[in-house]
């Protein structure tokens, strides 16, 4: 769950399509040709020269990757590098064991935080009402009750204050680079690549290697968060610096201003919006890492939805899901509501400014108050032990085994149904090819759907996956991505469709799909096993909940765009609804359909760790193993670059199919 | 800009304000209480100071190690931290001062190579038996046990490895891996024994104990990879399947194994600066020693009864003080 590209602004963007040159023979044809004789020379060879390496052992590489890292922990008193992270997570320590002190756990000897949870809440909401409006404010509130009323005040706090460390860290690291990029082409191009690698990297590869030089807790959980979080501040905030119109920066320039001043008074206040999504997907992304980072007991939510799994209890792990939840809505509203104010404010200078002044002072004066209040009482120190997150948990345990009960036996069926009749043939093709056969079968659609600027990097990723010895599984992890995003793309076509064309639809769905991309996949794991038991399905069921929400929204956003005279056009000469929209809606809004499909693959590639660990096996589970085992490390290390070259290819081809098509 | 700057202004006026208000006032049971936590603090003395437990990620071992840290706390007066870590991360811990014990360890030789005294660094270091046996095996669900006894010898797997397969295992029987943490040579075991089975890996213990719930309910086949003592043997006995004994005999090279698990003698192990310290709660430690009956009552309070794990040790001290005296003496 960890990994993906997140709304990486789209590369080439023209709208409406130009008349399509035709080829002589169309591009499906010759893919499809080459699908054939694939399959042909396949039948004659399969089964040889397939570089199986099975589940529980390694090479010689993996070995000298590992020797590679028992070296470094040998050498970890003496190693320079390392005295300055151990600087470095002393600091982030102290800090966040500040806060907490401050807001979330006992500063001895006071049996509660110097801020009860009163005080806490109040600031909050206060704090929501000065940066937005009372509607956020009210929002704030009830979601700070709500972490008390379900009885996860603490964890909740917890997690809130390691992700607005991680952010305030990312912020201080990633405008300087973003900056960078936005005003050199070649910083762009450098850090592209490295941006890339930390967003498809699986964070267990890391997380080891993290814990050894930054410690076990709350430093090593923000290094890790940062580590993924980081990359969609510095790729938007970077894209808005660049886009800022040409004419505005000559006008400007030609008053004479330094490179500072444009910088700072030019190109900064104008990407001002596109800055603050950046700040926003970064702040989504640290909240995905929750439950990963307390595997290196990172404080927060993620423990009691690790506990859950411990005892299989799917009740125990819902209700702090839901609160991760709960948490990302509140932090995703407020900093857009916030960036639209400020907007606003920029534009207009706002409305009754005096008026608004008054009631930010009185309320800011209540709120102190009830910070007082709960430094002084017991109830409103501590949040008072009620019973609601023990019943929304049982309930919510109800309601699973009954869903599980029920449905068992049809989606035993259509697990079954899928496996045989597409899945299992799929990979047999892929994986019981010999690799000189899948390779070049491979390669050759990449050069068929995406020319020559898909061939090099396909070719470059699928040598280094040869090299990493573990082309077998990388080959079955490539059939479970492609069915997946198959299933996601029929999902994201009709409900993406379906928001663009009835407003209630989208009403209805938004919600719930903000719940499915930021709910931990941890707590659907169980459900999803008890309906699918430990297969490749479940896993791509998982991956299929974790890619969906991102691409059926961006679907329906695509859908929505298409400009209603033509829609109006279309109706007034006739057309049917289902002309409508397979014949102008879909194929004006082609640009999203394929932006959406390269987000599924690659949302759902960072499923794949997950995969391994309900019974997909193949690369997820190599990188378990690498975390699990000392010994196998190495042979993570390698799963986890195999996922990310198969990461960079699928993007790769995707975008040169994309550009070649207009 | 401007606006947005003096709002900045406002802000930190009244975050000075607030610190103002902070600093100059307490309050009535809070007060109270952290006069108690004070005095109780100054009492305790230094003796056993603090304790870091690792907390690797199964019930069993919450059991064990919220058992002895009440004990440290009520007994020893140590302030005892919990830390949730998988296994290799909380032996790195060892070095850097995180972590002071491991309470159950199932054996890790690469860990021990990296840091034991000797081979390693000599970061971490062996304290004992918990007096746990581990029991790892290849196991099969009550109702399959009762319905065809013959299945609970390795000779007449073939014979079923028909009801056994899956979707998932190409057509042979599918036998259940489990999660990648724990030593298992079944791939090699099954070849070894001309076995016509297939080894999926469930890859997490969530993952195989829902398996197995769900065969015992729909009265599904099902072999795997399961293990001793466990929370699930509570509520579902799995029943164990007759490999070739374990002996000295038995091949030791991974690839060759054709024989049943060796027992497994859990340990305590522990970070050998906090074991040379003068600790009282190094000697807790060291005299631990209980039942597989033992953690199973404690791991049904935390698994089946939902209790929380310090309540859950704190029930089970209450209850044997017998056994508790023992780890004091």
């Amino acid at each position: 769950m960890s990994t993906a590209t997140r709304e990486r602004p789209p590369e080439t963007d023209t709208g409406s399509a130009p008349e399509r040159v035709r080829t002589p023979i169309p591009r499906w044809a010759m893919a499809f040709a080459v699908v054939a004789v694939w399959v042909v020379i396949w039948y004659f060879t399969k089964g040889r020269d397939t570089l199986v390496l099975p589940g529980r052992e390694h090479t010689e590489l993996h070995n000298s990757l590992t020797q590679f890292r028992d070296s470094v922990i040998a050498g970890r008193d003496s190693n320079v590098f390392m005295q300055i992270t151990t600087v470095i997570a002393d600091g982030l320590r102290a800090g966040v064991d500040w806060l907490q002190r401050m807001l979330s756990i006992p500063n001895l000897p006071r049996p509660v935080p110097e801020i009860g949870w009163l005080g806490v809440a109040a600031i909050a909401t206060w704090v929501g009402y000065a940066i937005a409006t009372w509607r956020i404010a009210i929002l704030v509130g009830a979601s700070f009750l709500s972490f008390g009323l379900l009885g996860f005040w603490q964890d909740s706090i917890d997690l809130l204050i390691i992700t607005l460390v991680a952010v305030t860290v990312a912020v201080i690291i990633g405008l300087p680079l973003a900056v960078w990029i936005g005003t050199s082409k070649w910083a762009n191009t450098a850090l592209s690549s490295v941006l890339d690698l930390m967003q498809t990297m699986p964070t267990f590869v890391y997380l080891l290697p993290i814990v050894l030089f930054f410690g076990i807790g709350a430093s090593g959980a923000v290094v890790a968060t940062l580590i993924y979080a980081l990359p969609p501040l510095i790729r938007i905030a970077g894209h808005g610096i660049r886009s800022v119109s040409p004419t505005t920066i000559e006008a400007t320039d030609s008053a004479g201003q330094s490179a500072w001043q444009r910088l700072t008074k030019v190109q900064l206040p104008m990407a001002r919006k596109t800055i603050i999504v950046g700040l926003n997907q970064t702040t989504m992304a640290a909240l995905s890492m929750a439950t990963i980072a307390s595997f290196v007991d990172g404080p927060g939510l993620g423990q009691p939805v690790l506990d859950g799994l411990k005892i299989n209890d799917v009740g125990t792990a819902f209700v702090p899901g839901l609160l991760i939840v709960v948490l990302a809505v509140m932090l995703d509203r407020t900093t857009t509501a916030a960036s639209e104010r400020a907007e606003n404010l920029a534009r207009s200078g706002g409305g009754n400014v005096k008026r608004r002044r008054l009631v930010l002072a009185i309320a800011g004066v209540a709120a102190l108050a009830l910070v007082y209040a709960s430094r002084y009482f017991a109830w409103a120190a501590e949040f008072p032990e009620l019973s609601f997150g023990s019943k929304l948990a049982s309930a919510s345990d109800k309601a699973t085994t009954w869903v599980t009960d029920t449905f068992g036996g049809f989606t035993a069926g259509l697990k079954d149904e899928i496996t045989f009749s597409l899945l299992n043939p799929l990979e047999s093709l892929l994986a019981d090819s010999p690799w000189w056969l899948a390779g070049s079968a491979i390669a050759a659609i990449a050069f068929v759907v995406g020319g020559r600027r898909a061939l090099t990097p396909t070719l470059i990723c699928l040598t280094g996956i040869y090299f990493l010895d573990l082309w077998h599984d990388a080959m079955i992890t490539l059939t479970m991505t492609l069915v997946a995003t198959v299933m996601v793309m029929i999902l994201a076509v009709v409900f993406g469709v379906w928001m663009a064309r009835s407003r209630r639809m989208d009403l209805a769905l938004r919600p719930l799909l903000d719940a499915g991309q930021t709910i931990p996949p941890f707590v659907y794991l169980i459900p999803v096993l008890a309906l699918f038991e430990p297969t490749r399905f479940t896993a791509i069921v998982a991956g299929v909940i974790y890619a969906g929400p991102a691409a059926i929204k961006l679907v329906a956003d695509g859908v929505k765009a298409v400009s209603p005279t033509t829609i109006e056009a279309s109706r007034s000469s006739g057309a049917t609804t289902w002309q409508e929209i397979t014949k102008v809606q879909l194929p004006m809004s082609r640009s999203s359909l394929v932006l959406a499909t390269n987000q599924g693959l690659l949302y759902v590639l960072a499923m794949a760790v997950i995969g391994g660990m309900v019974g997909a096996g193949a690369l997820g589970y190599d990188v378990v193993l690498g975390f699990s085992r000392s010994e196998e490390w190495g042979k993570g290390m390698a799963a986890g670059a195999t996922i990310v070259l198969l990461g960079i290819m699928l993007d790769r081809i995707a975008r040169a199919a994309a550009a070649s098509d207009r | 800009m401007r606006i947005r700057s003096t709002r900045f202004g406002r802000m930190g006026a009244v975050a000075a304000c607030a610190a103002l208000v902070l600093s100059s006032c307490g309050g009535s049971s809070i007060e109270k209480q952290t006069k108690q936590n004070e005095d109780k603090a100054a009492a305790a003395g230094g003796e056993c100071g603090e304790l870091n437990m690792a907390i690797n990620p199964w019930v069993g071992y919450e059991a064990d190690a919220y058992v002895v840290g009440a004990v440290a706390e009520s007994e020893l007066g140590c302030t005892v931290t919990y830390k949730d870590l998988k296994e290799d991360v909380s032996w790195q811990g060892f070095g850097t001062g995180e972590v002071d014990v491991v309470i159950e360890d199932w054996g890790h030789p690469a860990l021990e190579q990296t840091f034991f005294e000797g081979s390693g660094d000599g970061t971490a270091t062996d304290l004992g038996p918990t007096g746990n046996v581990g029991i790892i095996g290849w196991y099969v669900p009550p109702w399959l046990a009762k319905a065809h006894p013959d299945i609970l010898d390795y000779k007449n797997l073939n014979k079923y490895a028909d009801e056994f397969a899956t979707s998932e295992s190409g057509g042979k029987g599918q036998f259940l891996g489990s999660d990648p943490s724990y030593v298992q040579f079944d791939e090699a075991i099954v070849s070894n024994l001309d076995l016509n089975f297939k080894v999926v890996f469930s890859g997490s213990e969530a993952a195989s104990i829902e398996a197995f719930q769900k065969a015992e309910a729909k009265k599904e086949f099902l072999i795997g990879y399961f293990y001793e003592p466990q929370w699930l043997f509570a509520d579902l006995p799995l029943e164990k399947v007759a490999l070739p004994p374990y002996s000295e005999d038995c091949p030791v090279a991974p690839a060759k194994v054709a024989c049943d698990y060796a027992e497994t003698v859990l340990k305590k192990i522990g970070s050998t600066e906090w074991a040379d310290s003068d600790s009282t709660a190094v000697d807790l430690v060291k005299n631990f020693e209980w039942t597989n009956e033992d953690q199973n009552v404690v791991a049904k309070y935390i698994s089946e009864d939902k209790m929380d794990p310090e309540d859950a040790a704190k029930k089970w001290v209450a209850e044997n003080p017998d056994k508790v005296d023992a780890w004091l003496s």
